[in-house]
C-alpha cells in the first residue's frame, strides 16, 4: 500500500522498456527471420473469420499472421518500430507502432483481434490484466437484441513444458530471464551477442483467471505446444 | 499508411478516447504514394458497412484527395450493373456468371479500392484535435507511442 500502484506502473515500464522492448527492437531481423510458421489455433482462428472483418494483431512482431487471410482486414500494432516496418510489407493489412496499454484505437469497434505471444512480457500481474482489459475493450460488445460480440484469441508462454528444450514445468520460477543469442555475423570476427528478455511464465488456468479480471468472458482455451491459449470475448451489455 | 487504416485510428491518450473530437485524426504535411494492389471487389464490399463515411469525407478532404459522394454508396454500387450497360457486339457468348468471383468493379468501386487500399500516407503527421498532439508518419509507418508526459 506504501508503494502507490502509479509507482509500480512507472517501474514495470521502465523494466520492460529495457528487457524486451530494446531487446526486440536490437534482434528483429534475426527474431523475424525464425517466425515464419503460423501456429494452428492461431490460423484457424484467423481463417474462420468471415470476409470483410475488421481486427487488430495486438503486438504483431513481424506480422506472421498478416498472411493467413488476405479477406479480413487487420490493423497491426508493435512496440517495436523495427519489427513493425517488417509487417508493414504484408498486404492488405496495416501496420503501427503503439504501446498495448495506449492503443490507438476506439472502443468497441473492431470485429476480432489476437494478441499472439505478447502479454507474458508485462512484467506485473496488474498490467498484464489492464493489457487483456484494453484488448477486450476493442471488440465489439454482443447486445440483448442477440447481436453476436466479437472475439480474441490470446496466447501465451506456458510454465508447463516439460518437453521443451526450455524444460520448465509445475511449481518453477513463473518470472524469468530468457536468452536471445545473435550470432555474429560469418567471417566478421564479431562475436556473439546474448539478450535476455523478461517473460512471465503462465500457469494452468492462469491466463482465464486473468481474463475474468479483466471482466471478460472465456469463450474455449486450451494449450497447444508449450503456450495456453483462449478465446475471449466482452461481457454482455447490461440491459437497463 | 492506408487511408483505409485511417477510419479506425483514434488518439492514443487515454483522456481522449471518450471525446468525439479524437476520431478522426488529422493528417497535415502528407506525402501522398500510390502503391497498387489487386482489387478485391468481394472484400470491399463486405468492409463498406464498417466505414465511418463522414469521416472519410472529412480526411479526403483535408487531403486534397477528390470529393467523395455526400451519402455512403450500397455494396452493389462497387459492381457493375447485370445486364444493364454492358458493352455489346464483342462477339462472344456471355456465359453465366459464376455469381461471387467475376464481379467486375464499377468506376466507384475503382476508384474506392484506390482511395481506400492503394493511397497511403508515407510522410506527415495525424494531428488529434482533441488534445493538439501530432503523431509522426515515416516511411509510410506511424508511431503512436507517446511521450511519457502524455501517458
Ligand atoms: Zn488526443
Amino acid at each position: 500500500m506504501h508503494d502507490s500502484s502509479e509507482h509500480k506502473q512507472e517501474r514495470g515500464e521502465a523494466y520492460e522498456e529495457e528487457h524486451v522492448h530494446t531487446v526486440y527492437e536490437e534482434i528483429a531481423s534475426h527474431f523475424s527471420s525464425t517466425r515464419y510458421k503460423p501456429w494452428p489455433i492461431v490460423e484457424r482462428f484467423l481463417k474462420d473469420r468471415p470476409n470483410g472483418s475488421i481486427g487488430l494483431d495486438i503486438g504483431c512482431g513481424n506480422g506472421k499472421y498478416l498472411t493467413v487471410n488476405p479477406n479480413v482486414y487487420i490493423i497491426a500494432s508493435d512496440r517495436s518500430t523495427n519489427l513493425v516496418q517488417i509487417a508493414a510489407k504484408h498486404r492488405p493489412h496495416s501496420a503501427v507502432v503503439a504501446d498495448i496499454l495506449d492503443l490507438p484505437h476506439g472502443n468497441h469497434k473492431f470485429d476480432f483481434a489476437i494478441s499472439i505471444a505478447v502479454i507474458h512480457h508485462l512484467s506485473t500481474s496488474e498490467r498484464r490484466i489492464q493489457a487483456i482489459s484494453v484488448i477486450l475493450d476493442t471488440l465489439r460488445r454482443p447486445t440483448s437484441a442477440g447481436a453476436q460480440g466479437s472475439k480474441a484469441l490470446i496466447y501465451v508462454w506456458a510454465l508447463e513444458q516439460k518437453g521443451s528444450r526450455r524444460g520448465w514445468d509445475e511449481g518453477d520460477e513463473q518470472d524469468v530471464m530468457v536468452p536471445w543469442v545473435l550470432k555474429g555475423a560469418k567471417g566478421s570476427g564479431d562475436a556473439d551477442k546474448t539478450f535476455q528478455r523478461y517473460y512471465h511464465l503462465y500457469k494452468k488456468g492462469e491466463l482465464e483467471e486473468d481474463i475474468q479480471k479483466a471482466g471478460g468472458i472465456v469463450l474455449e482455451s486450451g494449450y497447444e505446444k508449450d503456450n495456453w491459449w483462449a478465446i475471449a470475448g466482452p461481457r454482455r451489455i447490461e440491459a437497463r | 499508411m492506408k487511408i483505409l487504416t485511417l477510419n479506425f485510428l483514434t488518439c492514443a491518450r487515454k483522456a481522449c478516447k471518450p471525446q468525439a473530437t479524437s476520431f478522426p485524426l488529422h493528417p497535415a504535411d502528407s506525402t501522398l504514394e500510390i502503391q497498387e494492389s489487386d482489387l478485391n471487389i468481394i472484400f470491399l464490399q463486405n468492409i463498406l458497412p464498417r466505414l465511418d463515411w463522414p469521416a472519410l469525407i472529412s480526411i479526403t478532404t483535408e487531403l486534397g484527395l477528390p470529393g467523395l459522394q455526400a451519402e455512403p454508396p450500397e455494396a452493389e454500387d462497387l459492381v457493375v450493373k447485370e445486364g444493364g450497360a454492358k458493352a455489346e457486339g464483342e462477339g462472344m457468348e456471355v456465359t453465366e456468371k459464376s455469381e461471387e468471383s467475376e464481379k467486375e468493379a464499377s468506376q466507384l468501386g475503382k476508384d474506392l479500392h484506390r482511395l481506400l487500399i492503394e493511397t497511403t500516407i508515407q510522410e506527415g503527421k495525424l494531428m488529434c484535435a482533441c488534445c493538439g498532439h501530432e503523431y509522426a508518419i515515416k516511411e509510410g509507418i506511424a508511431n503512436f507511442l507517446l511521450p511519457s508526459h502524455l501517458v
